[in-house]
């Protein structure tokens, strides 16, 4: 079996839920060929190799550092035909998920979104993947020749199984035509812990009472490397950036440990988070319906809690 | 302009979920029904695109009959038509090919991100590749320039300004629009508006739902003493192992 993974970078550095699907790719067995496209560190395209790739393709091209997701998926579709590829692997987000639906079309390939366990093929090909954000999950079976799977954190663990893996440039010849939408400018969080990849999430609600008392949360936080998450009502209200927002309408998160702070536990917020490993809550009110989903809780105001947690966290490294 | 909006019909976001038949079938139980909530936020923007600009707006579910009070509901909140493509939404590209179908001619394809009952996030991305035209998700602002539309799409830790020419598709969330309800008149008006069933296309199943299961269930919460949070830290690292 030859498999794809199409390994995303971010400023020129790949991200983790992509060494997550190289990690992926490698545990399905067969020989694994990752293709990263446009802006990328040299080093960290031969670390690849680390996590079960053989070799590792580079399509340089500055029209490539912009991620269009006409283009990626054009190129994509092409480097499968050449690398006579079975399946395509790549992470759930917000470019892989619509580039891998334009390459299903283009190689009348089956494809799966959220995909949470690797494949059974024991019986047909059949692929484990989260439904009713989060509530539930659906085992699909890929009839096509040709899969694309797109994974969800944690699909697969990652460990180091191999050593660095042959760089080598792929010419792409670029269709006009599939610059078919502009960028003009974006704005990113920098040196943020990137919310849908974290290990650790501490996130607020409606308890914190307003924006200025969101210190407290970052000082956790960053005491647990961790990163920010929030309610509905909080993005709504403007307290926090909407791509904080967690829950059925927001971010699905999968992290170790996610902390909720003064956040009642509406199922719509519960939903987003049901995935992690791990669920401490916080809140003064003893019956506020997260205790029920928590593993861990403290009944307690958040403004008192909160400080000394963060110190009980420093204290203990 | 001609705007085409595709609603989902989905169980409402409070709903438990759980299956019969062997964990082969959804159970509709006590399940009520709603619009898809990302879909909801298309279903605004196009109505508010309709009156600041002059447009038609015309729903679409692939669903069976089930799902008409759902497009009454978009006929009430005030698109001009609807078409129930006749067939249950079995898959992604299934649902694709039908919106693909009916699309052609329409300057804007509006619809969710994603439904919340399969969550896949894809339809937007296969209808605009299907057509030829440009697709953009999810998209948080959407405004029209001539040929020209401008849009606010949201990315892992941030957002982008993008822009494309008519004809496109978007996958539409928060907050584009505020949610509209419908009122008396136009809950009145939507039972005479047409509502054309037309048959499915039929393609090859390339996915298939072999089955369901729910998460395995909670272990008991453990209460730890706001006057102790040290002892969190401490089962964090030694029993959660998480730290
Ligand atoms: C279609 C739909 C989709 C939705 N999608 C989402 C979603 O994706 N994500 C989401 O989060 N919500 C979503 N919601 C909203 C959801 O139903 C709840 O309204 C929301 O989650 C409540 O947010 P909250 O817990 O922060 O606020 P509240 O419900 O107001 O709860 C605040 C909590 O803080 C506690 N508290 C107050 N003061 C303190 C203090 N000093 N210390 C400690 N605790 C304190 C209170 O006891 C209370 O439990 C959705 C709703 C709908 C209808």
């Amino acid at each position: 079996m030859n498999i794809l993974v199409f390994v995303e970078t971010s400023e020129g550095k790949i991200r983790k839920t992509s060494l997550e699907a190289v990690a992926y790719a490698h545990a399905m067995g067969g020989t694994v060929t990752a293709i990263a496209l446009g802006k990328a560190d040299a080093n960290e395209l031969q670390s690849i190799g680390k996590y079960g790739a053989t070799k590792v393709l580079h399509a340089v091209d500055s029209k490539l550092d912009q991620h269009v997701i006409q283009v990626y998926s054009s190129v994509l579709a092409k480097v499968m035909q050449d690398e006579n590829a079975d399946v395509l692997v790549l992470a759930n987000s917000s470019l892989g998920t619509p580039v891998a639906a334009k390459v299903a079309i283009k190689t009348n390939a089956s494809f799966a979104s959220n995909v949470t366990e690797l494949p059974n093929t024991s019986a047909g090909f059949v692929v484990k993947r989260s439904i009713y954000t989060g509530k539930a999950f659906a085992n699909v079976e890929l009839k096509n020749a040709k899969k694309i799977i797109a994974i969800r954190k944690n699909a697969a663990e990652l460990k180091e199984v191999g050593g660095n893996a042959p760089v080598t440039n792929y010419n792409v010849s670029l269709n006009d035509a599939d610059f078919n939408t502009k960028t003009l400018s974006s704005e990113k969080a920098t040196g943020d812990i990137l919310l849908p990849e974290a290990e650790i999430v501490v996130s607020g609600g409606r308890g914190m009472k307003g924006p200025e008392h969101w210190g407290i949360i970052e000082n956790l936080a960053k005491a647990l490397h961790a990163a920010t998450g929030c309610s509905k009502p909080v993005s709504d209200m403007g307290w926090r950036p909407h791509h904080e927002h967690v829950g059925q309408t927001g971010v699905k998160v999968a992290p170790q440990l996610y902390i909720a702070v003064g956040i009642s536990g509406a199922i719509q917020h519960l939903a987003g988070v049901n995935s992690s490993k791990c669920i401490v809550v916080i809140n003064k009110d003893a019956d506020a319906p997260f205790f029920k989903a928590a593993d861990y809780g403290i009944v307690g105001d958040a403004f008192d809690v909160l400080p000394k947690l963060t110190e009980a966290v420093l204290a203990a490294k | 302009m001609k705007i085409l909006v595709c609603i989902s019909h989905v169980p409402d976001t409070t709903s438990k979920i759980a299956f019969v038949e062997n964990n082969s079938k959804f159970d509709t139980t006590g399940v009520q029904f709603i619009i898809g909530p990302y879909d909801d936020y298309a279903l605004a923007r196009a109505i508010e695109l309709k009156e600041t600009m002059g447009a038609t707006v015309t729903v679409l579910n692939v669903g069976t009959a089930d799902s008409e009070p759902t497009i009454r509901k978009a006929l009430a909140i005030g698109a001009d038509d609807a078409i129930r493509v006749n067939a249950v939404p079995t898959d992604s590209l299934f649902v694709a090919t039908q919106i693909a179908a009916h699309a052609k001619g329409y300057d804007l394809v509006l619809m969710g991100r994603e439904s919340i009952d399969f969550n896949s996030g894809v339809v937007h991305a296969m209808v605009g590749e299907m057509l030829g035209i440009p697709s953009i998700s999810p998209v948080m602002k959407l405004d029209i320039d001539g040929t020209k539309v401008k849009m606010t799409k949201e990315i892992e830790g941030g957002k982008e300004q993008v822009e494309a020419n008519l004809p496109l598709v978007a996958g539409c969330q928060e907050p584009i629009a505020e949610w509209k309800i419908p009122n008396m008149r136009g809950i009145m008006s939507a039972r005479t508006k047409p509502l054309n069933v037309v048959e499915p296309q039929s393609i090859e199943v390339s996915v298939v739902n072999k089955s369901f299961e729910l998460p395995a269930p909670k272990g008991a919460v453990k209460m730890i003493s706001a006057d102790n949070v040290a002892e969190l830290v401490t089962r964090l690292k030694t029993e959660a192992k998480v730290l």
